[in-house]
């Protein structure tokens, strides 16, 4: 049995009032990939928080040893130079600054101040080479996919002498193929030797590269088991949530009803590029109480297709008609598409869909103010009512509806977009990954709440990177690929494979 | 009861007093550090700043930035800045002079004619900031340079005056008495003056502070939000409503209510109102919390920014036309550097330089506390060197503590 390079023993933290962390403790061995899964808010990232020493040693009880020795981390400078180094879901990448200016920021080759240009591109080179990246080292960042720039990420912390690397959600911006290359890094660096840490709320993927899983709950370490035992999915699951999720789609009656909405010859001039129609010839329609999928990978233009749609969000050029119920409708700004009884719930909840220092009624009455106010004047007691009336519906979790967005988990701040959107009450909701970033008990509830839209005759548009939520999810999936429709089918006759073959032939 | 458990409540209730001032420190701390200023420049100036003549002369001297702060919150709430609202003011005057003095046009036609063109200079602004997405701050930074050109050049460099005695009311002028009993209070009060108008506006304020706070907290208990502890609300709307009426009986005894007091306090509130509670208010705060978000709900946000500057134009025109009345003439460098003490009032004030956050009422606290510390300062003596450098220093304080608040919360 190979020594643990790291053990947490009985952490415990606690903020006023809260216990974010209950005696968990957390065993790493040397050389493994080792996966922490549990819900938004079960204390994952409060537990990283420690280890790295972004609450350092003193503010926590419990030891943390490290290397076999105790550690006692001050900061985080104190814990990379000990090689222990995360890479967060939000990546910490310079945008304008180049692939090599990027991977030794703050740890540049240098003598007396003076940059070694050729030493730091050939350490670039060799580097990428590593984490199998073909880029120049001068190529700017912000020329690079999110899946590259994961990639360049990784090589950042090798460039550091990494021991311990850490990776939060790593793909949960990411495309199914960069994913996969992603995760085959991950079990390439194993082999060399890396001992590693993935939090993902994938469970296939932690099922796929983790040699040992340890689930969090409330703050509280549940269960901590070996590949050898049988990692399942459904285990996993199990132990996250508190109890067995048999079916992981609510069932719902299908009645589907009339032609609700139709768009006919949509295309889309890209907005930086005028001679790239970055949507073309999109045809589609979803019908009363009918949940309609678009699947495709990462720009393949679904966001583009549905903020273009929505007022005119998105590109330039726009040509075609959106019909409802038959007729055409004008859509050509937020306010009209509204008025013809879309909504789009955005996938970027924090930059597009909320206002995260505002507080929860005034997110969810923000699209329709009209509701609750008498003329130009705003009724407290009304919004409050509404607030509280989501709240309880789409049980939003919080102490109060005039807590601060910023304070919710993911799972809640999505709740509070789809009140938002609820709240101005439409009959199409295009849904834009209305699950990326939320745990499983909160993409339960948010299908079930898809459920019910469908079934009081609303039509739903579920654009999703998550192939199985739209299997398990639509009536009708529509793939999408560079910019156009190419392919069209009943859920019944869909399958994974038959998806990805329309992407790939295309 | 045992003496334990009664122990033990008091502490529950101290740290929940402790909580809740942490929260709130900024609030509270406006009004301290203004009530602190005050007592402190009475004492060193032996009691001259309260005076009701120099009450009197302090309001007259900061109603152009008072009004003026009131547009820039707005702008800054949505998220911009404008550094040419010195300029324009000044361009206004000189307009109004101009139109007055050399041309004799009527009065009513040329505030008319001097509103229509701050809105307009508001606009030609706005556009470029709300249509062409050009940053505010580049955009004012040459309306600056423009106007102050334009002053010069209407004025031929200049100084024009002086106005007729009829433009002048407008900000050294007092409402009349239209009540009676004058005679009976001085013979009461053995004082010279005393103007019953003023003293019962003080009043009728004072009741409406305490009334509109009453009727806010008992509402807040019954949406269960009210975490005020009740000795905090009791002291906070007993030091307002005592300050109204103390100065408002100041001003009684000595000519009564200022016509600019009056356009200051009406614009206050009617733009506290718009801010807090209407719906274009609320937008306002939207657009500057997330401007992306806010347009994907259905608000137009360009035109609400471009409409921003209109207001911050025609509040510019007001506060020209009163800052002319007041110096009884107009001149090339009236209203120089003045935007920086517009922008320094309102993140006094609490405002946020990156949108969303601000109030009103903070604004115009923000501008007493700069107000008073101007006319402490000069009348000790203190020489402009030490009264920029003190000035410079607080703001400085106000943001950094914002700050670290923020840090901390």
């Amino acid at each position: 049995m190979q020594d643990a390079l790291l053990d947490m023993r009985s952490i415990t933290k606690t903020f006023p009032g809260v216990k974010a962390l209950d005696d968990v403790s957390l065993k790493v061995r040397t050389g493994e990939i080792h996966a922490i899964c549990g819900e938004n808010g079960a204390g994952k990232s409060t537990l990283m928080k420690v280890l790295s020493g972004v609450y350092p040693a003193g503010s926590y009880d419990g030891e943390i040893h490290y290397d076999g020795a105790l550690a006692q981390f001050r900061d985080i400078s104190d814990s990379e130079a000990r090689g222990i180094i995360i890479i967060h879901q939000e990546l910490a990448l310079v945008p304008l600054l180049s692939i090599a200016e990027n991977l030794f920021l703050g740890n540049e080759n240098a003598r007396g101040g003076v940059i070694d240009w050729r030493e730091t591109n050939r350490r670039t080179e060799s580097l990428l080479r590593k984490v199998g990246l073909r880029d120049a080292p001068t190529t700017l960042v912000e020329k690079l996919g999110v899946g590259k720039q994961q990639l360049v990420e990784i090589a950042k912390a090798l460039a550091k002498d990494v021991r311990l690397l850490i990776l939060d959600e790593p793909t949960a911006a990411l495309s199914e193929s960069d994913s996969q290359a992603l995760l085959d890094l991950m079990l390439e660096l194993k082999t060399q030797g890396m001992t590693q840490i993935i939090i993902s709320h994938k469970l296939n993927e932690v099922r796929r590269i983790a040699d040992t899983v340890t689930v969090i709950r409330d703050g509280q370490s549940v269960s901590s088991f070996a590949a050898s035992d049988g990692i399942t999915e459904d285990r996993i699951v199990r132990d996250m949530v508190g109890r067995s999720m048999e079916n992981r789609y609510p069932p719902r009656t299908r009645r589907i009803g009339d032609l609700l909405m139709r768009v006919r010859d949509w295309s889309v001039t890209h907005p930086d590029h005028a001679d790239r129609k970055a949507i073309r010839d999109v045809e589609f329609d979803v019908r009363a109480g009918e949940v309609v999928g678009i699947a495709g990978l990462m720009g393949s233009g679904r966001t583009e297709l549905a903020m273009s749609i929505f007022g005119r969000s998105w590109g330039r050029n726009i040509t075609g008609t959106v019909e409802m119920h038959g007729k055409p409708v004008d859509v050509s700004d937020v306010g009209r598409a509204i008025r013809a009884g879309l909504a789009y719930v955005t996938e970027d909840r924090k930059s597009l869909g909320l206002i995260l220092d505002d507080t929860i009624t005034r997110n969810i009455t923000l699209a329709n103010l009209a509701e609750v106010a008498r003329g130009p004047v705003l009724n407290d007691r009304a919004e409050t009512q509404v607030a509280e009336r989501y709240r309880k519906d789409l049980s939003i979790r919080t102490p109060g509806v005039f807590q601060k967005v910023v304070n919710l988990s993911g799972g809640n701040q999505q709740k509070v977009v789809l009140s938002k959107w609820l709240f101005v009450g439409p009959e199409v909701l295009i849904l834009d990954e209305p699950t990326r970033g939320i745990d499983v008990g909160a993409k339960y509830e948010i299908y079930g709440l898809i459920n019910d839209l469908a079934a009081a005759g609303k039509g739903v548009v579920m654009i999703s990177s998550e192939m199985p939520e739209l299997l398990g999810m639509c009536d009708r999936i529509y793939v999408m690929n560079e910019g156009t429709l190419v392919g069209e089918m009943p859920t019944s006759e869909a399958s994974q494979e038959r998806i990805m073959s329309l992407i790939v032939n295309e | 009861m045992s003496l334990a458990e009664n122990s033990s409540r008091n502490a529950g209730a101290t740290g929940r007093i402790g909580s809740y001032l942490a929260a709130h420190l900024r609030e509270y701390g406006l009004l301290f550090a203004l009530i602190a200023i005050m007592g402190f420049f009475q004492i060193v100036t032996g009691g001259t700043l309260l005076r009701p003549i120099n009450l009197t002369n302090l309001l007259l001297q900061n109603s152009y930035i008072i009004i003026m702060a009131l547009g820039m919150l707005v702008v800054i709430v949505a998220g911009h800045i404008d550094l040419s609202v010195g300029s324009v003011m000044g361009f206004i005057g000189a307009l109004a002079a101009v139109m007055i003095v050399n041309h004799e046009l009527p009065i009513g036609v040329t505030m008319l004619t001097c509103v229509a063109v701050g809105a307009v200079i508001g606009g030609a602004q706005g556009y470029w900031i709300a249509y062409w997405k050009i940053p505010s701050f580049i955009v004012t930074l040459a309306g600056m340079l423009v106007f102050r050109g334009l002053s010069l050049w209407l004025l031929e460099g200049q100084s024009v005056g002086p106005f007729p005695r009829e433009f002048q009311v407008i900000a050294t002028g007092f409402v009349p008495d239209i009540l009676p009993g004058g005679e009976a209070f001085k013979a009461l009060l053995g004082v010279r003056n005393f103007n019953v108008l003023a003293f019962a506006t003080g009043l009728v304020a004072a009741s409406w502070v305490v009334w509109s706070g009453l009727r806010q907290r008992a509402q807040n208990r019954a949406y269960g939000i009210e975490d005020e502890p009740r000795a905090f609300f009791m002291a906070r709307i007993a030091v307002i409503a005592i300050a109204l009426v103390f100065i408002l009986y100041k001003l009684a005894t000595f000519r009564g209510l200022p016509n600019v007091l009056l356009t200051m306090g009406v614009l206050t509130i009617i733009y506290a109102f718009i801010t807090e509670r209407t719906v274009l208010g609320r937008r306002i705060y939207a657009l500057g919390g997330n401007e992306k978000a806010a347009k994907l709900s259905g608000i137009k946000t360009e035109r609400l920014t471009f409409l921003a500057f209109v207001n911050m134009g025609i509040l510019a025109a007001v506060a020209g036309l009163v800052f002319a009345a007041r110096l009884n003439t107009a001149t090339p460098k009236a209203g120089f550097a003045l935007e920086l003490d517009v922008i320094a009032a309102v993140f006094i004030g609490g405002a946020s330089m990156s949108g969303g956050v601000g109030k009103i009422v903070g604004a115009v606290v923000g501008a007493f506390l700069m107000g008073v510390l101007n006319n402490g300062m000069s009348i000790m003596g203190i020489g402009i060197d030490y009264q920029q450098m003190i000035k410079g220093l607080v703001l400085l304080a106000a943001v950094i503590f914002d700050v670290y608040n923020k840090k901390k919360g």
